[in-house]
């Protein structure tokens, strides 16, 4: 491969140093309105009534729209391909502005002014009347009896769903399980154990606001610009919360600012839209704030999950049980997909003897809604496995590494329900290749019997992770690419770049494929739907893989029409060429061609004898060497492919603007796995925990742009790091107000938090992935937080059981441990 | 009712009429169309709305435009050369891979102009405290701080102090 | 944008003075970065504001003839932090000043402000407390000082009265001369940061660097505001540096004076945890930084660890 496995230099990277790459908020019109959400104050409850009086006076406002005045159109909001299947649709639980209030915070009316403080002071101006319910802002209360509904039309009690998964056997279960194993081992050989081990809320945290501006354009469309990660989603979901016709809707995306799930989801632009068109198409901003973006967007899901492990007193795993509650906050958003996916790997990574059960269940609850966020479940899922995976080896006494290596997820596996296979495993040589790299025996043997009040521990987590949603959803992407007169090509594709880095492997991709050079790709950043193909967008870690299939196939179109046309060139004695500046390139093209072939006629050159490589028609490598022949680039060249594309474009004879356009329709589906190691030093009595040394190992095919990758992979273990010690979104129990939705008090790793990361790779080349490439986006978010976990645990013999451990936390079990 | 100012933005005098309550994000971002400098939280956070004012890194969201008035301030579209030519600053964060989404990426440009003005050799720890300023949530500043390392490196080669 | 009713740039503490006093609504404003997120939060809206933020007279630090250290209110952060005098005289204050929220706000968020907004948690006011510093205020009926130990009158409460201006705070040559101290800020993170606890230690050991001939103890979050521990002081006054018992003494007479509350940020158990251990930790530090010998200062008592001080080593 020429261009795939190089470290190109990011292309947008220009752009963003110097400031000038454009993000939503920087391509607003001059004179734009700016709207306010006015959120509820309570919880739970029933908005009876609006004084507009005294709002209505502020000078410089324009409008006030309230869930009085929306349209009567519920919509789903979850960044899925929206289904043509009744039974897999999602859950339409929400107006644009909702009368009934289900968590503190929710949206029920709006301001659009002439400036943001005039909207402001509307704000707060307004009068707002409710009929008030007790908050059921956990899932405890959200399930106990007499607790009220949230979504009264749509479900009887608060559970969106609750699912039952199992290996070994549809009729598995646990219980049986235990009666099975003591008979088949002895009651005295066998050990249960029974955990509880929690998740915290979690906010995105992405550094660009939720923000979109709204117009009615004169065509009738209505436009919005917005920072999505799911242009196209956006835009049906937009047309069915204004119950309007899909194709009145225009979303654009620009750069963003991160996502990382939370812009997985249609957020604000139906109200922006609804806003725009409240004031007669003018152009209206919705800037969504800091406070607003953490507990009025998306969270990720904090689950509760009792855990079961069957074992025999000399280690070997039997069987284990999960049952999973997700507080799924006011509205479905993505339902029970995140917590379904928890369980999921929970059953896959370990290969219990015996089998394994899942119980699930996603619960309404006032409290802010939660949604997709990278690695969708599984951090909670890992943190569970994980876990469970040292306690049970705290109890046999086995090395949690070598646990890991005979108990874990085999080689050739395939997962029953779904029928996702494993088809490259690296999962066991990238525990060797961690183990080696923290020195994991020196260390346990090192760290053994100490006394002290600071500790040194080293831990582990391993994980899966499928690419992208196939069979679970529709997997499509879309790809367009097209000609230049100088040869070079614009490169459009439907999946965006959130700063993941994907215009940069989808141009490294379309050179591999096109042989056209990187430099003379231009990969179009913006999303537009009116002139994007469709692809459902960035999530699952799919874009690499889905999306360059569809560049991949598209390429290869692209290809094939540019050799078609060299042919007819080479083949023809057209009038044309010999009247064309090119008439002598062509000809001395064609003499090499004859002479080197041993070709008499023209109408023999054939387009399989061609070739691009850099930029250039060329004689096909492969083909000359199955005639015994070698030659190098220089002379197999015919000509540039500048001659071609300008001929193409301008031919009196045969003008032919060169483009492609392919959807891919993706029907194949591989696990990724890794696992991260970590040493650590705990200050007891401070309950500090400083981590001294840590890797992730990934097992994620070929690396299309290995620098990149490497650098994604920093991100998300500093994600995962602040799951594991600082990051929890705290509700108030009693009103569901958020106590700490700022990024002052909400505590992401600062770079004083974040030790240096270490990233290694174990490449194989996934025959399904299409350049060998599987999922990467989101593993690296997974397994930091376990791990540490797990070496708090060796360093102090404390197994801390909910994340994140804190200070707080932590003191709480060493002196419950006696160990301060 | 406007106020008339004076700045010295990116190099340039600037006489400019300003609405007294606005935040030096709000002016630079709104009348001067410098969208490099960014607004993530509005209360001096995240850092992402980072410019120098007087050659310290500041805080634009939580300063006022009326206190620039008189002063020198600098955004990232001034470190470009006349040329278009890239500041070594720019360069190493290109070359290190140290963007992504790209939306901390000015404000920390600036605050490594205020440190590479010191002409100061730092070791990674205490460049780790020097942009402790600025939340990023897509680098783990891993490598953010290598290419930090590097240009303070490079610069006190030439002109250490 | 701010909803600022009207704003006024001072072009001296005294117009600073007269602009108070002719608007009883108006707010001081000196770097902004507390009063500014304070307006944004929308509880103090339509505010006049009368700045003195550029006026240079407040930004000085200076020694008087009698080797007090005047530190002027509008200094930043960064300002005291990098100043020589400070550096020599009280560097533990510079210490404080260096872990309050990040650079950026360093840079413009001053020390009259951190003081002036009567927060508990302010990292610059248990430090000044430590060194019965006064503050200087200055209003329609003159100068006056207060000592900061009685400058806090309750949670984000000071007897500033609306109409005078903070202009400086004044060190006693006694109080710092002689003394190194160590301050330590326990957040949840190292960065970016409102203290869960803030601890101050400062000692002046005797010549021979054998004694603790004196000692300050204060705290941040300790209670409702910045706090003294004069009985924790008074306590190891005069005990020898060997004494492994200084660090007990000082920590659990620290706690019979300090009032920590629940609140969701920290309970008040952790919070006792935290003042017991880092008042220990304070202490040798500035034991240590007042030139004693390491050899001879008694080592910090741990559980388990009385005979027995080995931990893992580095593992190459």
């Amino acid at each position: 491969m020429n261009t795939v496995g190089k470290d190109l230099i990011r292309v947008d990277a220009y752009g963003k140093v110097t400031g000038e790459a454009h993000y939503t908020a920087d391509l607003e019109p001059k004179g734009i309105l700016h709207a306010k959400v006015l959120h509820s104050e309570i919880a739970n409850g029933v908005v009876k009534n609006f004084d507009l009086t005294e709002a209505l006076k502020v000078p410089g406002v324009v409008k006030i729209v309230t869930c009085f005045d929306v349209p009567d159109c519920q919509f789903p909001t979850a960044g899925h391909p929206w289904s043509v299947e009744k039974a897999h649709q999602d859950i339409c639980d929400r107006k644009i502005l909702n009368k009934r209030v289900r968590f503190y915070g929710d949206d029920i009316a709006a301001v659009v002014a002439e400036d943001e403080v005039a909207a402001a002071r509307a704000l707060k101006l307004i009068k707002v009347e409710y009929e008030e319910y007790e908050p059921i802002v956990t899932v405890e209360k959200a399930l106990s009896e007499g607790a009220t509904p949230l979504h009264e039309d749509l479900r009887k009690d608060n559970i969106i769903v609750k699912s039952h998964m199992t290996m070994g056997g549809p009729d598995f279960s646990f219980e049986k399980a235990v009666d099975e194993a003591s008979e088949k081992y002895g009651k005295d050989n066998i050990e249960v154990i029974d955990r509880v081990y929690n998740t915290p809320r979690i906010s995105h945290c992405h550094l660009e606001l939720p923000v979109s501006w709204a117009y009615v354009d004169t065509n009738g469309k209505i436009t919005i610009t917005s920072s999505t990660q799911i242009p196209h989603i956006v835009k049906s979901c937009t047309a069915m919360a204004l119950g309007v016709p899909v194709g009145k809707i225009r979303i654009i995306k620009p750069y963003i600012g991160g996502g990382f799930g939370n812009k997985q989801d249609v957020l604000y632009e139906p109200l922006n839209a609804f806003l725009s068109m409240q004031v007669g198409g003018r152009p209206v901003r919705l800037e969504i704030s800091r406070e607003e973006t953490i507990s009025c967007t998306r969270t990720r899901h904090a689950i509760e999950g009792r855990c079961r492990a069957l074992f025999t007193k000399d280690g070997k795993l039997l069987a284990r049980k999960l049952e999973a509650y997700a507080n799924n906050g006011a509205y479905a958003s993505h339902g029970h997909a995140i917590c379904a996916n928890c369980g999921t790997v929970f059953k896959d990574l370990y290969a219990d003897e015996m089998g394994a059960e899942v119980d699930c269940a996603t619960v309404y609850t006032s409290s802010p809604t939660a949604g997709a966020m990278r690695a969708y479940g599984i951090p909670q899922s890992i943190w569970f496995t994980e876990c469970l995976a040292d306690d049970i080896c705290n109890i046999t006494g086995e090395d949690p590494c070598d646990f890991r290596v005979r108990s874990c997820m085999q080689e050739g596996f395939v997962d029953p329900g779904t029928k996702i296979p494993f088809l490259t495993y690296g999962l066991k040589k990238c525990i060797e290749e961690g183990r080696k790299y923290i020195k994991w025996d020196e260390k346990r043997a090192a760290y053994k019997n100490q006394k002290g009040h600071i500790r040194r521990g080293v831990g582990m987590a391993i994980f899966c992770y499928k690419t992208g949603v196939h069979p679970i959803s529709l997997e499509t992407a879309s790809c367009r690419m097209v000609l230049n007169q100088d040869g070079s090509m614009q490169l459009v594709m439907g999946a965006t770049e959130i700063g993941q880095g994907a215009d940069t492997v989808f141009t490294q991709m379309a050179a591999e494929t096109t042989g056209i050079s990187c430099d003379k790709i231009y990969i179009v950043s913006t999303q537009d739907t009116d002139v994007t193909p469709f692809d459902t967008g960035a999530y699952a870690s799919r874009q690499t893989y889905v999306s360059g299939k569809a560049c991949k196939k598209c390429g290869e179109l692209l290809r094939e029409r540019i050799l078609e046309y060299a042919a007819y060139m080479l083949v023809n004695e057209i009038s044309d060429i010999s009247k064309t500046v090119y008439a002598e390139t062509v000809k001395a093209a064609k003499d090499m061609m004859k002479s080197a072939l041993g070709i008499a006629e023209d109408s023999d050159i054939k387009p399989e004898m061609l070739d691009i490589e850099n930029n250039a028609i060329v004689m096909r490598e492969s083909y000359l060497k199955e005639r015994g022949s070698e030659k190098g680039f220089e002379e197999r060249k015919l000509f540039e492919l500048s001659v071609l594309a300008d001929t193409a474009f301008y031919s009196l004879d045969r003008s032919q603007h060169i483009t492609a356009e392919v959807t891919n329709h993706c029907k194949e589906n591989t696990f990724a796995s890794g696992c991260c190691f970590a040493d650590i030093e705990v200050d007891m009595p401070l309950g500090k925990v400083t981590v001294k040394d840590v890797v992730n190992v990934h097992d994620s095919g070929i690396l299309i742009n290995p620098k990149l990758a490497e650098a994604q992979v920093h991100g998300g273990m500093s994600m995962s790091l602040g799951f594991g010690l600082s990051e929890e979104l705290l509700i108030d129990e009693k009103t569901g107000k958020p106590y700490n939705n700022n990024l002052l008090d909400y505590k992401i790793p600062t770079a004083m938090d974040t030790p240096d990361l270490k990233v290694r790779f174990v490449q194989l080349d996934d025959p399904s992935g299409p350049y060998g490439n599987k999922a990467l986006g989101e593993p690296p978010a997974i397994p930091v937080a376990p791990a540490i976990r797990n070496a708090i645990l060796n360093a102090t013999g404390v197994a801390m059981n909910e994340a994140p451990m804190t200070s707080e936390r932590l003191i709480k079990a060493f002196k419950e441990a006696e160990l301060i | 009712m406007l106020k008339i100012i004076h700045m010295n933005v990116n190099g340039k005098d600037t006489e400019l009429a300003v609405d007294e309550r606005e935040a030096l994000l709000d002016t630079l971002r709104n009348r001067l169309g410098l969208t490099s400098v960014k607004k993530g939280c509005e209360v001096g956070e995240c850092g992402a709305c980072t410019v120098l004012v007087d050659g310290k890194a500041i805080d634009s969201c939580i300063y006022l435009t009326m206190w620039a008035d008189g002063k020198k301030v600098m955004t990232t579209e001034g470190l470009k050369g006349p040329g278009g030519e890239l500041s070594p600053i720019q360069k190493a964060f290109i070359e290190e891979a140290a963007v992504q989404c790209g939306f901390c990426t000015p404000g920390l440009i600036m605050t490594a102009v205020e440190i590479v003005g010191t002409g100061k050799k730092y070791n990674r720890e205490e460049l780790k405290k020097l942009i402790s300023g600025h939340l990023c949530r897509c680098t783990g500043y891993e490598n953010i701080l290598n290419a930090m390392e590097r240009i303070v490196d490079e610069t006190y080669k030439v002109c250490g102090k | 944008m701010f909803d600022i009713k009207s704003f006024y740039e001072a072009t001296s503490v005294a117009d600073a003075i007269r602009a108070l006093k002719a608007d009883e609504d108006a707010e001081l404003i000196s770097g902004g970065t507390d009063v500014l997120i304070r307006l944004r939060e929308g509880k103090k809206a339509d505010l006049s504001l009368v700045s003195i933020h550029n006026i240079a007279e407040l930004k000085k630090i200076e020694k008087d003839a009698c080797g007090n250290i005047i530190i002027g209110a509008g200094a930043s952060f960064s300002d005291i932090t990098n100043n020589e005098i400070i550096k020599e005289g009280a560097n533990v204050l510079g210490e404080a000043a260096d872990t309050v929220g990040g650079p950026q706000i360093r840079n413009v968020g001053t020390i009259g402000g951190n003081i002036c907004n009567g927060a508990t948690s302010a990292d610059t006011a248990s430090t000044l407390l430590s060194f019965d510093a006064a503050v200087v205020l200055e209003g329609p009926e003159g100068v006056r000082e207060v000592a900061v130990r009685e400058f806090y009158c309750g949670p984000g409460k000071t007897v500033r009265r609306h109409d005078e201006v903070c202009t400086s705070f004044k060190i006693k040559n006694e109080e710092w001369e002689g003394f190194e101290g160590h301050y330590i800020k326990y957040g949840k993170r190292n960065a970016m940061e409102i203290a869960t606890l803030g601890c101050v230690v400062r000692v002046k050991l005797s010549a021979d660097k054998k004694y603790i001939e004196d000692a300050r103890l204060a705290f941040g979050v300790a209670g409702p505001t910045p706090l003294r521990c004069l009985k924790a002081e008074a306590a190891v006054k005069g005990m020898s540096v060997s004494d492994a018992d200084i660090y007990e003494k000082l920590a659990t007479t620290a706690l019979t004076e300090v009032n920590p509350r629940s609140s969701w940020r920290a309970s008040k158990e952790f919070r006792l945890q935290l003042i017991s251990e880092l008042s220990k930790r304070a202490l040798r530090e500035a034991i240590l930084k007042s030139g004693a010998d390491e050899d001879k200062v008694a080592p910090l008592p741990y559980k388990g660890e009385e005979n027995d001080t080995e931990s893992a080593g580095e593992v190459r």
